[in-house]
């Protein structure tokens, strides 16, 4: 006996939850240490490479360090804000990765440990596959502002509460190139659906957005790094002269919890670069072959080397100044994007053999 | 499911709205509404517009209350005080409201409108925009949009001492 259809979806999506969120924190914790050995290694460094092998170990030590940490609030902040603040930063990371796929349709084998109606069942790893995914994620992205804000005002700091006050100003700058910079893409699939967009690039690599659309394509890059406040953009922390910016007053495990959300913000960011402009799980030359197993290895290759070039560039570019963070973004960013936008619609319009739109 | 949501959304809601105006610390009435715009987005969602329910987020709680929150921690508002009298006022308030709330079901009983096409209705992306592109409405989308930049130079002219 089958459990009834809405029971089935059910167990999928808390399954898919479950898994996206584990493999999510495993790559968490794994990212903090490959970033440390990776920045050591181009500093002519070593890194942490004490605990386990390779000190793989790491970001357990790091791990329980901060568990057993104290925790310190400081007299004069806010209790509650500066208890909601990391709650909040982590909530809203966890959300965006609600809608994304993650590799391709999988059809499940028909082995006898599954239970009869999962046998043979086509799936994706994508919690929900809502209509407006790429505008989800956009709404989300604008709600992960406020954690930043509530964090820095709470602590009543003047340190936290300039790196709010810059972070807030950065974060909404940005978000507008950041979307303009989708909207072509959004074009050439006719979908907002992120499934949608991926199979509108299969076949050969010249069909990814990456090189349809190069201008939104670097666009995105550029606000995208300012979006997750990654060096070159990371003045909402500015180490050097803010101390850390918005969280400075937060220890232990609400320390913690703020650095996942990064994290997690750094590697969603890198999964969009992926589906929205890399053509996903597609392979890029047609003979080869991205079904199934496959599909997820050129998917995961993909996600890897994005999160890389965050690293990379964090260990060779210096941070922006304030005005020229403001100018690139207002003055070049969305100016660039918004006249692209209109290249890529006279393009779709114009010429519609060229572009054949997906769903029309 | 849907129903219960809804329940569930619509309180929050409704609780988060008296918040707003409740709170004497104008920072809490700024979260409150914040929270407000997100349960409201998700019973836009739940009745089956999704379109809605993220523009919902990404124009009011996630651009406009950004900058309500900016000023805010800027001007590093205070506690109001209490302003003498005000709980008579506070009655006559709640009276009001409630003489209002009164009429509007009143008029709701007498009048008798014939329920909405809701059932039928197709609040997709792909219909809305139909619709909004449409001549119909067209002309009243653009001269928006024309206000709206005319409202933006405006700003920038009255912000900006020298040009």
């Amino acid at each position: 006996m089958s459990p009834s259809p809405a029971v089935q979806e059910l167990v999928l999506a808390v399954v898919k939850i479950a898994l996206v969120i584990g493999a999510l924190l495993g790559l968490f914790s794994l990212m903090t240490w490959i970033e440390r050995r990776t920045l050591a290694f181009m500093q002519l460094r070593l890194g942490p490479n004490r605990t386990g092998p390779f000190g793989i170990l790491q970001p357990v030590a790091d791990g329980i360090k901060l568990f057993f940490k104290e925790e310190v609030m400081p007299a004069a902040a806010n209790k509650w804000a500066f208890l909601a603040a990391p709650v909040l930063a982590v909530g809203t990371a966890l959300l965006a990765v609600a809608v994304l796929p993650y590799g391709p349709p999988f059809t499940l084998p028909a082995w006898g440990l599954l239970p009869e109606w999962l046998r043979g069942r086509t799936m994706q790893i994508q919690i929900a596959a809502i209509d407006v995914g790429v505008l989800f994620i956009f709404a989300i992205t604008a709600l992960g502002v406020y954690s930043v804000v509530i964090a820095g005002w709470a602590a009543n700091n003047k340190y936290g509460m300039l790196g709010a006050l810059r972070s807030s100003a950065q974060m909404f700058s940005y978000e507008l190139a950041l979307g303009l910079s989708w909207v072509g893409v959004i074009m050439l699939a006719g979908s907002f659906q992120i499934t949608d967009i991926v199979n509108a690039q299969a076949g050969w690599f010249w069909r990814w957005n990456a090189f349809l659309q190069l201008p939104a394509f670097v666009v995105y890059c550029i606000a995208a790094t300012a979006e997750v406040a990654r060096i070159p953009f990371d003045l909402p922390e500015g180490e050097t002269e803010l101390v850390a910016g918005f969280h400075v007053e937060y220890s232990s495990m609400r320390f913690a919890l703020i650095q996942m959300a990064e994290y997690i913000n750094m590697i969603t960011v890198a999964v969009i670069a992926t589906n929205l402009f890399l053509g996903g799980w597609h392979s890029g030359i047609p003979g080869l072959p991205s079904e199934g197993l496959l599909g997820f290895v050129w998917w995961g290759g993909k996600v890897a080397v994005v999160l890389f070039v965050f690293i990379w560039l964090r260990g060779t570019l210096p941070r922006f100044r304030y005005d020229q963070l403001m100018n690139v973004g207002w003055k070049v960013l969305i100016p660039v994007a918004a006249v692209w936008i209109l290249i890529t619609a006279a393009g779709v319009a114009l010429l519609p053999g060229l572009f054949p739109v997906a769903s029309r | 499911m849907d129903a219960i949501l809804f329940y569930v959304f619509a309180a929050v809601a409704v609780a988060s709205a008296i918040v707003v105006i409740a709170q004497r610390n104008p920072m809490y009435s700024a979260f409150a509404l914040i929270v407000t715009l997100c349960s409201l987005s998700v019973i836009f969602g739940l009745l089956g517009s999704p379109f809605i329910a993220v523009l919902q987020v990404i124009v009011y709680a996630g651009a406009i209350m950004v900058l309500f929150l900016f000023v805010l921690m800027l001007l590093n508002v205070r506690r109001e005080e209490d302003a003498p009298g005000r709980g008579g006022r506070t009655l006559r308030g709640i009276a009001l409201a409630l003489v209002t709330l009164l009429v509007l079901q009143a008029g709701a009983v007498l009048l008798r409108p014939s329920p909405g096409p809701a059932a039928q209705f197709d609040a997709s992306t792909r219909a809305m925009a139909t619709v909004l592109f449409s001549p119909h409405f067209l002309y009243a989308f653009e001269a928006t949009s024309i206000l709206i930049l005319a409202a933006l130079v405006g700003a920038v002219a009255l912000a900006k001492k020298e040009l």
